[in-house]
């Protein structure tokens, strides 16, 4: 029974070593290249320093950007819980041919490129777009829309409501629909079985959805691309500019970090409050 | 069976609408004669389309990212299947912590993967080059392959294998007769799907391509964050069309529903 014990290490040693190599060791070489030093005219410098780190968490200019894509992250997701919870409980009150249908029309724009969504949108939302065209023959005054904080709010929560309807949509098959039927039978008003029956399994899916649509929307880079022009930076965008337009890698690198951590830890922390609460609503 | 109410059906009307919006107009507005963003009011014209192969460098990166979608995305079925069947068929100490590997660059934002890709093909000299493109694609598509394999596998009925082993069936020939066939449905999904992720990757790959090797969503990045034309319209609505082909099709061989709600 030798091989046994060699099998499974021979099967996963391919990869292991692939994954080793081409995620642990460029994340370390990343960690080492945001304590390096740079200037401007002669770049990275060999000695070590913690200015990076230091710059970035005290300049107003970079505070100001975490802050928005903070409070851009948090507003997708809410509208994301919004709009796809209830939309995942009505399809999952569909009948076939349509709930399949409309599953796929939902969930499968996830398979198209953000590129392309995003350049959707900027069309819809230009000054001459379809969205103020609609607005003025309203009688509404035209806005602008592309280009700032709500263009990409609107983008981000076309792109992430995927990732809050599957969630939401899984845990509802769990849910036996004759337990919602029995609520109503017992007498429970439909108010009263959505609250007691329906919610409790929502509920769970969307505290992972949101995890999801956070974090993707805390690092999305296309979207604020596109429909935030120059100006309107987010933290991947930032990134971007450091690296290929400023040149400063250890600068770019430390805010790249700051973010893997910054997702790391709302991961961490968000998990065990869900954690906590399960154990508490489901004994 | 509980029905949908008026008030709900008008609210999946409004997120329908609101999901096919963008991807309605693109199509639309990718027939137009104008010389501008516009919708075809006027009648259609393929002008547009046949503008793309006036751009040599749009043709180049959409061979580009197929190529690196063929590749990636078969090595990355060659790393995944292997993996799965020692993470599904062995205990042995690390699993979880390799599982968790493998797993791992579905949590790690691609924009970190990016940075980190540079910063290790930078100082290899390997900036720029194609097949540690490949590389990096690998390691983020393997996760998905790797979770469709899992699944499959867990779904599989061991006693088929058994039997087959004991009428006298070598583990090789049990696997390419038996396993390989059973689980092929979870290969060959996780394979699309991995081809499709590749080939629409845009945050990592923007970090990593060179202008040699500029993939298809990077040009049309760069392009439209300068210019936008009708052009960059017919180029999205080839690939929305490309990309509603490879979901009928990976909605006949595994059920589409089943690869993206995804079952660990």
């Amino acid at each position: 029974m030798t091989t046994n014990r060699v099998t499974p290490w021979l099967l996963v040693a391919p990869g292991a070593v692939l994954f080793l190599g081409l995620v642990l060791v460029p994340l370390v070489l990343t960690g080492v290249l945001s304590l390096h030093g740079y200037n401007h005219t002669t770049g990275i410098q060999p000695d070590f320093t913690l200015a990076h780190y230091r710059a970035v968490l005290s300049d107003d200019y970079y505070l100001g950007i975490f802050w928005r894509t903070f409070r851009i992250a948090a507003l997708t997701t809410l509208i994301c819980a919004l709009i796809g919870a209830p939309e995942a409980y009505i399809l999952s009150r569909m009948r076939d041919p349509w709930r399949s249908v409309f599953l796929l029309v939902i969930i499968g724009p996830l398979l198209v490129s953000v590129v392309v969504r995003a350049f959707g949108w900027s069309m819809l939302l230009g000054s001459s777009g379809l969205v103020n065209q609609a607005m003025q023959a309203l009688g509404l005054p035209s806005t602008r829309l592309l280009y700032t904080e709500t263009a990409i709010v609107i983008a981000l929560v076309h792109v992430m409501l995927p990732f809050m309807a599957i969630p939401v949509w899984t845990s509802l098959q769990k849910l036996d629909p004759a337990v919602e039927a029995a609520a109503l039978t017992l007498g429970a008003s439909p108010f009263t079985a959505l609250r007691r029956v329906v919610m409790p399994q929502v509920t769970m899916g969307m505290l992972s959805g949101s995890l999801i649509v956070f974090g993707l929307s805390a690092s999305a880079f296309a979207i604020p691309g596109l429909l935030g022009g120059r100006r309107l930076k987010m933290a991947a965008t930032l990134v971007y500019d450091e690296y290929m337009h400023e040149l400063n890698w250890p600068l770019g690198a430390t805010i790249a970090l700051l973010v893997l951590i910054a997702n790391l830890v709302i991961m961490l922390a968000y998990n065990r409050a869900v954690e906590a609460r399960a154990r508490r609503t489901l004994g | 069976m509980l029905k949908n109410g008026p008030v709900a059906l008008l609210f999946h009307t409004l997120v329908v609408g609101f999901v096919l919006a963008p991807l309605v107009v693109i199509c639309l507005v990718a027939f137009t004669p104008e010389n501008t963003l516009s919708m075809p009011w006027r009648g259609l014209s393929l002008r547009w389309f046949r503008a793309i192969f006036d751009h040599p460098d749009f043709v180049i990166s959409f061979q580009n990212s197929l190529l690196l979608g063929l590749l990636s995305a078969t090595l990355s079925v060659a790393i995944a299947v292997p993996a799965g069947l020692a993470i599904d068929r062995y205990s042995f100490p690390g699993r979880d912590a390799i599982n968790a590997l493998f797993l791992s660059p579905l949590i790690i934002p691609h924009l970190v993967l990016g940075v980190a890709f540079l910063r290790l093909f930078a100082l290899l000299g390997a900036t720029g080059d194609f097949s540690w493109l490949v590389a990096s694609h690998v390691i983020v598509v393997t996760p998905y392959v790797l979770r469709l394999v899992l699944a499959a596998l867990n779904g599989l009925d061991r006693s088929v294998e058994a039997a087959a082993l004991t009428l006298g069936a070598s583990p090789f020939t049990v696997f390419t007769r038996i396993t390989a066939p059973l689980i092929l449905p979870g290969i060959s999904g996780g394979w699309l799907l991995a081809f499709i992720n590749s080939f629409d990757e845009l945050t990592m790959s923007i970090f990593v391509t060179s202008p040699q090797t500029v993939t298809l969503p990077v040009r049309m990045y760069m392009y439209a964050t300068e210019s936008i034309d009708p052009m960059m319209a017919a180029v999205s609505a080839l690939m929305i069309a490309m990309t509603a082909a490879a979901m009928v099709v990976l909605d006949r061989i595994f059920g589409l529903d089943k690869i993206l709600v995804g079952q660990r």
